[in-house]
C-alpha cells in the first residue's frame, strides 16, 4: 500500500473537518448571547477544530514518493479516513459535557456521519446530560451537518474542491465512498463529477430549507424555525433522521411534514437522474429502471400501509396516508424521521417497514441499505438461474437499462449479499448476548436499522426510546454496523484482512 | 476539448490514457463491458456501453457537443461507418483508423468523401518509424520535422564517441557539422544539457540536425555510418509488408522469414524482388543459414514481443554489428526492455497514440485558428517532447532576440526554419513571422508558440 499516499489524504480530510468545524463554532457565536446557558460550547469547538487543523498539517507534510494509489489504497483511505473523522468529531460532545461518555458521544456522532440518525440522547427533557434537550444550538447542528456531509461524502467533497490523487486514482476513492454496484461517473473528469454531485445536492437542499422556512413565515409551523428548517434539512439530505426536539416530529404541521416527505424521497433517487434532467435528457431520465422500481415499491408500500392503518391506528383515511407516505419513504430512503410511533401499528404495516429496511434507496443516492439496484440485479440473475432448470444450455444475459450486465458486477454483487448477510448474522448473534435487551425483534430490527442506516427500529428500539441503555458491545456492534453500511462493506472489511497488510510486491528500480 | 474514443483496445486505451492526461474530456466507447470497465479504472474517463456506429450510442456518448470522435476498433469499416454517423449526427471532426493494406491505394479518396480529419494507419506509420531508424544504423529513435529537413535523432553514447567524457563546449568547438544537443537521459533522469555539461558513456542523447548533415555529423563524432543494404524481418504482418514495399523501392535486399505458409505466398506474388522464406524464425540454425550474421539489420516483427526481443538478443550476440528493430505491443514493462540492449524498440501503440496527439493539440488552442502544431514527436522513452510549431503574425515570440525572450522552465528552442531552410538558432537570432520553430520540452505540455514564454 502506497501509505504516505494514505496519510497525506488522511490530512487534507482532518484539514476539511477542521473547516467545517467552523460551522458550529460560529453558531455557538451566534446563540451565545441569546442563550446564557450556552456559552460554554464555543471554546470546545474551536479546540477540536485546532486539534483536528494541527494533526491535518502534520499529516500533509508527508511527501509521498509516488502519486499513484491503486483500489486497495482508496479502501483503506476511505475506511480510516471516515473513522479518523468520526473520533474527531465525536469530541466535542464529551468536551463540553453534554455527552458525558466518550463511546456514546462516537456512537452519535458515526451515526451521524454514516446517516443512520440512531440515538443515545435520551428524550425525557428537563436538560440533565445525554439528554437531547441538553444540546446546545451548535451541537445540534454539528449533529444535523454530520448527516449532510456524511450523505454524499467527505472524499468526494475534498475531491470536488481539490484534486485529490489526480489522474485514474480518484475513480478509486468515489468508487470506495459512493452507494452503489457500478459508480458511474456524470462527466469524464472525476472531480467537475463531484462538484456537479455537489451542486445539486446543495441546490436541493436549499430548496428544502426554504419551503420549510416559508411555511414557518406563512405561520402554518410555529414550531419550524430557521434553525430547525436546517438542521432537518441537513438531515433530509443526508437521509440522516436525527430529531431536534423530544418530541419528535408530531409538533411540525402537515405541511412541514409532507415538504420533509417528498425530499425524502427525492434524495432517495440517484443523483444522475438529476444531472439528465439537468441536461434536458427527460427521457433517459424517465426510462431508468431503478427510478421506476424505486418509485413503484414505495407507491405499493404506501398503499399496503395505507389500508392496514386506516381503522386501526388511524380514524381518518386522510391521516392514514399522511402518515404511511412519511413512514414508507422515511424507512426506504433510509432516513429515520418518524412523525408517529410506527411500533403502535399492526404487524403487518411492521412487517412492511422492517423489510424496507434491508431494500433501501437507489444506487448513487444519499441512501443506505442494499440498494435497489442490487435487489433487481439479483432478482434477474435468478430468473436467468431458473431459465436454466428447465433449458440447461439456454443462454440469456443479464440487462440493466437495456445494456448487458457484465459477470464481474453480478459476481460482486453477489459477493456483497454473502457478506452482507454474514455480517448481519453475526451482529444478531453478538448483539443478542446484550441483558438490556429483551426481545428478538428489538435485536433483529436493531441490527437491520443500523446496517441499513436507518435509525429507529421497532419495540424496545422503536423511535420513542434510544440507543442509550445498551451494554457497550452492543454499542460498538451498532457503530461498525452503521460503518459498515455506509461504505458498503468492502473498504472497511478490507482493513481487518490480513492481506491488507502483506507486501505483495517490492518495486525495485531498474538496474 | 470533448473527445469520444471508439473502441478500446490496445491502441483505444493508450490514446484515451494520454488524452485524459491533457486534461480532456474524454468518453470512451466500446461494445465489450469489461474493456470499458477497464479503462474507466485506468484512467480519468467515462464509458459507454455499445457500438460506436450506432446513433443512439453515439447520442448517448454525447456526440452532440463533441469536438472529435476518434475510431478505433479492429474493423476498418466499422469506424469508416462510426465517423460517418459521429458527423451527420453531431458535426464533431472525426479520425478513423484504416489499416487494410488493400485500402491504402484509396485512403485519400475515402478521406475526402467521407470528410474525415485524419485516415491513421498505425502499421504504415510503424514501418516508416523502423524505416527511419535503419537509414541512420547508430539512431535508437528518429523524428523528422519540417518535411524531412530536419531531423531528430537519439543514440546511446559509447566509449568510442567523441562527445564521451568532454564538456559540450569543449567537443563542439571540434564538429563542423551544424547540431544541437537538445535532451540527455542518465539512468532516470533528463536533463536539458547546456555548455557545461558533461557527457558520459551510456548517456541517451538526442540531437537535432539539418537531414543534409546527419552523416557528417555522425561521421565527426566517430560513428561508423555505413548503408543498411541487407535486411532480414522476421514475421510477415502488415508492418512487413508496408517496410518491405517501400525497403525495395530503394534497393535494398530483403529476406523475409514467415511462418505461415498462405502468408508467405501472398508476399511472394506482392514482392517478387524480396527473398520470402517460409519457417520458424525462432529456428536458430534457420537463421544462420539465412545469413544473419551477414545482415546489416534485423527487424523482429512478430506478434509475441518476448519472441521479438529474444530474437534481437540473440542477433546481437551472434553477429554483434547487425542493427536491431524491435517491435513492442505491450508498453507496460518499458523500463525492463529499457534496462536490457536490444537495440531500437519500436512500439506501435505510441506512434498511433502521437499522431492522434498531435491532431489535439494543433486543434485545441484556446484561440481557435488551430494549425500551430505542426508536428509532435515523443522521445527518450516518451519522456520528453519535440514539437514544431509553425510561427504567425503577433506573435509574442517575434521580434526579440532569443536571448531576450523569457522562456519557461524546461524549454529549448531548438531549430529554426525559415525560406525553405533549417538552421540551430543562436542567442543572436530572432524568430520571424512565417517560420517554424522546433521546440523540445522535458516539462510541459504546449499547445501554441507563446506557451514556452512565461506568462
Amino acid at each position: 500500500m502506497n501509505k504516505r499516499m494514505i496519510a497525506r489524504t488522511l490530512g487534507f480530510i482532518l484539514l476539511a473537518e477542521a473547516a467545517l468545524l467552523l460551522l458550529p463554532v460560529f453558531t455557538a457565536l451566534y446563540y451565545q448571547a441569546r442563550f446564557p446557558s450556552e456559552d460554554n460550547v464555543l471554546f470546545e469547538y474551536l479546540a477540536t477544530a485546532g486539534i483536528a487543523a494541527a494533526f491535518g498539517l502534520i499529516l500533509i507534510s508527508v511527501r509521498p514518493k509516488d502519486k499513484t494509489i491503486y483500489a486497495r489504497d482508496g479502501f483503506a483511505i476511505v475506511s480510516l479516513g471516515w473513522i479518523v473523522m468520526s473520533l474527531v468529531g465525536a469530541i466535542p460532545f464529551t468536551i463540553t459535557g453534554e455527552i458525558p461518555n466518550y463511546l456514546d458521544a462516537l456512537f452519535e456522532i458515526v451515526s451521524g456521519f454514516t446517516t443512520t440518525g440512531a440515538s443515545i440522547l435520551s428524550t425525557n427533557g428537563g436538560g440533565a446530560p445525554g439528554d437531547l434537550s441538553a444540546l446546545s444550538h451548535a451541537s445540534l447542528l454539528w449533529r444535523s451537518f454530520s448527516h449532510w456531509l456524511g450523505g454524499m461524502g467527505v472524499l468526494v467533497f475534498l475531491m470536488a474542491v481539490l484534486p485529490l490523487a489526480g489522474g485514474g486514482g480518484d475513480i478509486h476513492l468515489m468508487r470506495a465512498e459512493s452507494p452503489g454496484p457500478d459508480v458511474g461517473k456524470l462527466v469524464p473528469k472525476s472531480n467537475q463529477s463531484a462538484r456537479i454531485l455537489y451542486l445539486i445536492y446543495t441546490g436541493l437542499t436549499l430548496t428544502e430549507i426554504l419551503l420549510l422556512y416559508i411555511g414557518h413565515h406563512c405561520g402554518t409551523d410555529p414550531n419550524m424555525d430557521f434553525f430547525t428548517s436546517v438542521c432537518l434539512s441537513f438531515g433530509t439530505a443526508g437521509t440522516g433522521g436525527f430529531a431536534t426536539r423530544v418530541s419528535g416530529f408530531a409538533d411540525y404541521s402537515h405541511y412541514s411534514q409532507t415538504v420533509i416527505a417528498v425530499f425524502m424521497m427525492l434524495f432517495g433517487i440517484n443523483f444522475s437522474i438529476y444531472y439528465l434532467l439537468l441536461c434536458k435528457r427527460f427521457k433517459d431520465a424517465f426510462r431508468d429502471e431503478e427510478l421506476r422500481i424505486y418509485l413503484g415499491v414505495l407507491g405499493i408500500a404506501v398503499a399496503l400501509v395505507t389500508i392496514n392503518t386506516f381503522k386501526t391506528a388511524f380514524t381518518s383515511f386522510g391521516d392514514a396516508l399522511h402518515h404511511a407516505f412519511f413512514q414508507v419513504t422515511s424507512v426506504i430512503t433510509t432516513t429515520g424521521f418518524s412523525t408517529v410511533d410506527f411500533n403502535q401499528w399492526p404487524n403487518f404495516s411492521r412487517v412492511i417497514l422492517f423489510l424496507l429496511m434491508f431494500l433501501g434507496a437507489s444506487a448513487g443516492s444519499t441512501g443506505g441499505g442494499v440498494k435497489v439496484v442490487r435487489c433487481i440485479l439479483m432478482l434477474k440473475a435468478a430468473k436467468v438461474g431458473a431459465r436454466r432448470l428447465s433449458h440447461p444450455r439456454n443462454v440469456t444475459s443479464v440487462t440493466f437499462n437495456g445494456k448487458p450486465v457484465s459477470r464481474d458486477t453480478l459476481n460482486n454483487t453477489t459477493t456483497y449479499f454473502i457478506v452482507y448477510s454474514a455480517i448481519y448474522v453475526t451482529s444478531v448473534i453478538l448483539v443478542a448476548l446484550d441483558p438490556n435487551l429483551t426481545s428478538i425483534t428489538s435485536v433483529v430490527t436493531g441490527v437491520a436499522a443500523t446496517l441499513n442506516n436507518i435509525g429507529p427500529a421497532l419495540e424496545e428500539l422503536s423511535p420513542t426510546a434510544n440507543y442509550g441503555f445498551l451494554w457497550p458491545l452492543s454499542k460498538i456492534v451498532f457503530i461498525f454496523d452503521m460503518l459498515l453500511g455506509r461504505l458498503e462493506i468492502f473498504p472497511l472489511l478490507f482493513l481487518v484482512m490480513p492481506s491488507a497488510y502483506k507486501r505483495h510486491f517490492r518495486l525495485h528500480k531498474p538496474y | 476539448m470533448k473527445i469520444i474514443v471508439v473502441g478500446i483496445g490496445k491502441v483505444g486505451q493508450t490514446v484515451a490514457e494520454q488524452l485524459a492526461l491533457e486534461e480532456h474530456d474524454v468518453t470512451v466507447v466500446d461494445t465489450d463491458p469489461d474493456a470499458v470497465n477497464d479503462a474507466v479504472q485506468s484512467a480519468d474517463v467515462i464509458g459507454v456501453i455499445g457500438n460506436g456506429a450506432v446513433q443512439r450510442t453515439l447520442q448517448e456518448a454525447g456526440v452532440a457537443d463533441c469536438d472529435l470522435v476518434i475510431a478505433l476498433t479492429g474493423s476498418d469499416e466499422v469506424n469508416l461507418l462510426c465517423c460517418l454517423m459521429a458527423q451527420k449526427t453531431g458535426g464533431a471532426r472525426t479520425i478513423a483508423r484504416i489499416r487494410n493494406p488493400e485500402y491504402t491505394g484509396q485512403i485519400g479518396l475515402i478521406q475526402d468523401s467521407l470528410g474525415l480529419a485524419r485516415a491513421i494507419n498505425p502499421e504504415k506509420e510503424a514501418a516508416a518509424e523502423i524505416q527511419r531508424i535503419l537509414k541512420m544504423p547508430v539512431a535508437r529513435n528518429a523524428d523528422m520535422f519540417s518535411m524531412g529537413k530536419v531531423e531528430l535523432i537519439s543514440f546511446i553514447v559509447d566509449e568510442n564517441c567523441l562527445l564521451c567524457g568532454k564538456s559540450l563546449s569543449e567537443s563542439f568547438a571540434h564538429i563542423k557539422a551544424r547540431a544541437l544537443l537538445c535532451a540527455v537521459e542518465r539512468g532516470s533522469e533528463l536533463t536539458i544539457p547546456d555548455g557545461n555539461f558533461v557527457v558520459q558513456k551510456g548517456d541517451v542523447a538526442a540531437v537535432l540536425i539539418p537531414t543534409a548533415e546527419v552523416p557528417d555529423f555522425f561521421r565527426q563524432i566517430g560513428f561508423r555510418t555505413s548503408n543498411v543494404r541487407n535486411i532480414m524481418i522476421i514475421g510477415g504482418g502488415k508492418i512487413a509488408y508496408y517496410l518491405v514495399k517501400s525497403l525495395l523501392r530503394l534497393n535494398v535486399s530483403v529476406t523475409i522469414i514467415e511462418r505461415n505458409r498462405e502468408i508467405a505466398e501472398k508476399l511472394s506474388l506482392e514482392f517478387p524482388k524480396a527473398n520470402i522464406i517460409h519457417g520458424d524464425g525462432t529456428n536458430r540454425s534457420l537463421l544462420l543459414e539465412e545469413g544473419l550474421t551477414h545482415m546489416d539489420a534485423l527487424c523482429s516483427l512478430t506478434g509475441i514481443d518476448e519472441e521479438n526481443i529474444v530474437l534481437s538478443l540473440f542477433a546481437k550476440s551472434v553477429a554483434p554489428q547487425v542493427k536491431t528493430v524491435t517491435k513492442v505491443n505491450r508498453t507496460a514493462f518499458q523500463e525492463v526492455i529499457r534496462a536490457i540492449d536490444v537495440g531500437s524498440v519500436v512500439y506501435p501503440k505510441y506512434t498511433t497514440a502521437n499522431l492522434i496527439l498531435q491532431y489535439v493539440r494543433a486543434n485545441s488552442k484556446r484561440g481557435g485558428n488551430g494549425g500551430d502544431v505542426q508536428k509532435l514527436a515523443r522521445i527518450i522513452n516518451n519522456r520528453a517532447e519535440a514539437i514544431e510549431f509553425s510561427v504567425a503574425e503577433g506573435s509574442r515570440v517575434i521580434g526579440k532576440t532569443l536571448t531576450d525572450l523569457e522562456l519557461k522552465k524546461g524549454i529549448l528552442i531548438g531549430s529554426i526554419i525559415r525560406d525553405g531552410k533549417a538552421f540551430i538558432p543562436r542567442g543572436s537570432d530572432a524568430i520571424h513571422a512565417g517560420d517554424s520553430v522546433i521546440v523540445v520540452t522535458i516539462t510541459q505540455r504546449l499547445t501554441e508558440i507563446d506557451d514556452i514564454l512565461k506568462d
